[in-house]
């Protein structure tokens, strides 16, 4: 039963969902656009008796991280680009170790320090490992303030079902919006047993240990192969995409988050001049929707894919593995903070429609 | 037969890798003893830290996480917030801890962090080979300041327990060696105070162990040792830089804390 | 079908954001779906302030506004920066009592309200919004003053309450500026 819709913050709803989803721990350092989820943990987390520590660094607020996971904890740190540079040598470790921790990336434009509005630059950084090593987060891309809500209750299971980082994926514009939000009265929570976790030895006969050093490389392969299957059940059981009018669509449009908004009004304005646009929709990017793409790009009605991103064509290299030169895939993108209007969009569907030479 | 020594069951069986007249082995079992001891082994969770006791999880018989290097005490900090009620310590070399995770040791102490951070200093890096650590005395010989370090060009070593114990989150703050019988009983008293902190509840607890690296000093056992009191002391003198009236199994000396 | 949006412009600490939430909320009780995003970052402080509100039948696209049907404006600085945001056939409305503007645009309707004289009047500074949004929802109709009222009751914790009459008079008396 969900309760009546309230207008909140995406920042806040982020925070209030992780409270929610039974976090007791949160581990942050301020920075532009993200802070408002610090901000609320700040008061929430002291009030029902959690933790919150405002560390010295990025690097230290995900090592806090790491050792509340290893301790057994649900655990969540959020930040904005250029922090979660510094958080990647953590997020490698807790890849490693197998912990279970929630990740938040606002993300704002880039390179370097870049600006504080809106971008899409850290797809790589998040699909594709950002930290060293062969690794993998699961990576979600909420689209609106109600999903933010969702899949950070969401993440924190999916966190604690394979032991791994989740991250979340919003940008300036979900974190800094308000939009309506209906919390259900009762959350999904899904309870993993934790025998690994470091919570002192008490009746074990053993002692527990986390780490992500094995010095002998066959063990060390072992290990690494342990977590690639991981992966493969990954992609195999929790891809999540969105699919809108692909029946009868001419051009289909790949986006996510924020740009997967403005194309979906962009869709209604050209079924009005007689143009046929579909849509997929990631929403984990990792593990990524390549099966649907795929087999989008062989229906004989797709002419051609157009990619909407905020940035110079990140995901775009997925959809085209995806389409795998079945048909043409276009790029739209905008960076620096920008986000593209409808009518720069409608213009490429338009140009695309017309035969397109892009 | 009476039974005069055995092996403690703080430690697990496994043989230590550590070099001849290393003092990593003494460190160990002084720790580990003193976790026996008070009772502590069943609630103790440690940290691990980058250097040669990267493994030293597999020596201890407590729960152990390895950290990332220099970031112990930020792993600790997440692991001590969420057991409030075991017992949480770091076990940091000088690399470690006075070189790359400076900022984690000092926000640490200066929140008052309620764990205990062991920090072994033997004034180089061990297991990269011999390289200049922040702690390496002026004029000694390194891979990285093969013609002795020079102030001019490589600047100071770094007084950690001073600097720490300039903290008011920190409370207690000693700096002993394991030379010899004496030095040890002393060290051991120090670790047991160091958790008697901890369980008080009233902060930071830092132990500093001035130790040798014969490998990377290029001396025996014994010269290492003999080096160690000669020229290490003189630069990082021994003794309670904090806390040292503080009796902190009495609960109501939190007034008696002073710098 | 509904699409509207609306900026609101003027100087950090005018209560543009809280103005602009209050708009939200209000088409929120109507049941629309609504949007309000924030100008962000080093500007917050002390310098200009400005949010977006979309109010729409349909799930909104873009939080961010390229053709505003409403511009309400605070500052002049703000008012010659989005007076180019506007739609032809747009709606200008300015504090009159703090600066004079003289449009440039001849397909917008330009209103001219004495906001912070009449908040003046109520004795309370931060009517002045409030009349704002007053003649937003004469002018537009995107939300009614029934719905701002049952929103203020929701939004306002009970012991603000009884600033509820001072705010209903202060949207009163802006929306006899609707033209």
């Amino acid at each position: 039963m969900a309760q009546k819709r309230v207008l909140m913050k995406g920042n806040e709803v982020i925070a209030e969902a992780a409270l929610r989803a039974g976090c007791r721990n949160y581990f942050g350092y301020p920075i532009t656009p993200q802070t408002e989820v610090m901000h609320y943990m700040a008061k929430k987390m002291v009030q029902i008796g959690g933790n919150f520590v405002q560390a010295e660094s990025e690097v230290s607020a995900i090592n806090m991280v790491y050792g509340a996971a290893a301790a057994g904890a649900r655990v969540l740190t959020s930040s904005s680009s250029p922090g979660i540079s510094l958080k990647q040598e953590g997020i490698s470790y807790i890849a490693g170790a197998e912990l279970p921790a929630v990740v938040v990336n606002i993300v704002r434009a880039g390179p370097g320090l870049g600006g504080i509005q809106p971008a899409q630059g850290d797809y790589f950084q998040a699909t594709k490992g950002g930290g060293h090593g062969d690794y993998r987060n699961i990576v979600i891309a909420p689209a609106s303030v109600q999903e933010l809500y969702e899949l950070t209750v969401e993440a924190f299971n999916l966190a604690d079902k394979y032991r791994m980082c989740v991250m979340i994926l919003g940008d300036g514009t979900l974190g800094q919006m308000m939009e309506p939000v209906a919390f259900r009265d009762v959350e999904p929570i899904e309870v993993y047993e934790k025998p690994w976790a470091c919570t002192g030895r008490g009746e074990r006969k053993e002692h527990n240990t986390v780490t992500s050093i094995y010095i002998d490389p066959d063990v060390l392969e072992a290990k690494n192969r342990e977590l690639q299957d991981k992966y493969a059940v990954i992609e195999k059981d929790e891809v999540r995409y969105e699919a809108y009018g692909l029946e009868d669509a001419e051009i289909v449009i790949t986006a996510f988050s924020t740009c997967s908004r403005i194309s979906k009004n962009v869709i209604r304005q050209a079924a009005e001049m007689g143009i046929k646009v579909g849509m997929i929709r990631p929403i984990t990017l990792w593990p990524f929707p390549s099966k649907i793409i795929s087999d989008t790009a062989a229906m004989p009605n797709v002419k051609a894919f157009l990619d909407v991103e905020l940035n110079a064509g990140q995901m775009i290299e997925d959809v085209r593995l995806a389409v795998n030169g079945q048909k043409p895939v276009y790029f739209h993108g905008r960076m620096g903070g920008n986000l593209p209007t409808q009518k720069e969009i409608l213009d490429k569907i338009i140009e695309i429609h017309n035969g397109g030479n892009n | 037969m009476a039974i005069v020594f055995q092996p403690t069951e703080g430690l697990t069986k496994k043989p230590l890798h550590y070099c001849p007249g290393c003092n990593h082995g003494i460190i160990h079992r002084i720790i580990a003893e003193t976790l026996v001891e008070m009772g502590l082994l069943d609630d103790a969770i440690g940290v691990a830290s980058v250097g040669c006791t990267y493994n030293s999880y597999e020596y201890f018989s407590c729960d152990f996480v390895q950290a990332a290097h220099g970031r112990a005490p930020a792993v600790a900090t997440g692991i001590k917030r969420t057991h409030k009620d075991k017992v949480v310590f770091t076990y940091q070399g000088d690399g470690d801890l006075a070189s790359i995770g400076t900022a984690e040791i000092i926000h640490a102490a200066a929140r008052g962090e309620k764990i205990c951070a062991f920090f072994v200093n033997n004034a180089v890096y061990g297991m990269t080979s011999g390289q200049m650590a922040p702690t390496t005395l002026l004029g000694q010989v390194t891979t990285t300041s093969p013609f002795g370090r020079d102030a001019s060009y490589q600047g100071y070593p770094i007084n950690v327990s001073e600097l720490i114990s300039n903290l008011t989150g920190a409370v207690y703050v000693e700096r002993v060696c394991v030379t010899d019988y004496k030095n040890i009983m002393n060290a051991k008293k120090a670790i047991r105070k160091a958790f008697e902190v901890q369980l008080s509840g009233k902060g930071f607890a830092f132990v500093e162990f001035l130790s040798t690296c014969p490998t990377n000093w290029g001396k025996d056992p014994i010269e290492a040792m003999d080096w160690l009191k000669e020229k290490m002391i003189p630069q990082y003198p021994l003794g309670c830089f904090k806390g040292a009236d503080v009796d902190f199994t009495k609960s109501d000396d939190n007034e008696e804390v002073k710098a | 079908m509904i699409d509207f949006s609306v900026i609101l412009a003027g100087f950090g600490g005018q209560g543009i954001l809280s103005a602009g939430k209050m708009a939200a909320e209000a088409a929120l009780f109507e049941g629309k779906e609504v949007s309000w995003f924030p100008s962000y970052g080093p500007e917050m402080r002390g310098g200009t302030a400005n949010c977006s509100v979309v109010i729409s039948d349909e799930p909104i696209g873009s939080p961010v506004i390229n053709d505003a049907d409403v511009v309400i404006c605070l500052n002049q600085p703000s008012a010659e920066k989005f007076e180019a945001s506007l739609k032809p056939g747009g709606v200008l409305v300015i504090d009159s009592s703090l600066f004079k503007f003289a449009p440039t645009r001849t397909d917008i309707t330009f209103i001219e309200m004495p906001a912070s004289d009449i908040a003046t009047e109520l004795g309370n500074m931060a009517f002045a919004t409030i009349s704002m949004l007053g003649c937003l929802s004469k002018q537009t109709g995107c939300f009614s003053r029934a719905s701002f009222e049952s929103a203020l009751y929701e939004v306002l914790p009970e012991r603000r309450h009884k600033l509820i009459p001072g705010n209903l008079n202060a949207f009163d008396k802006g929306a006899e500026y609707a033209k």
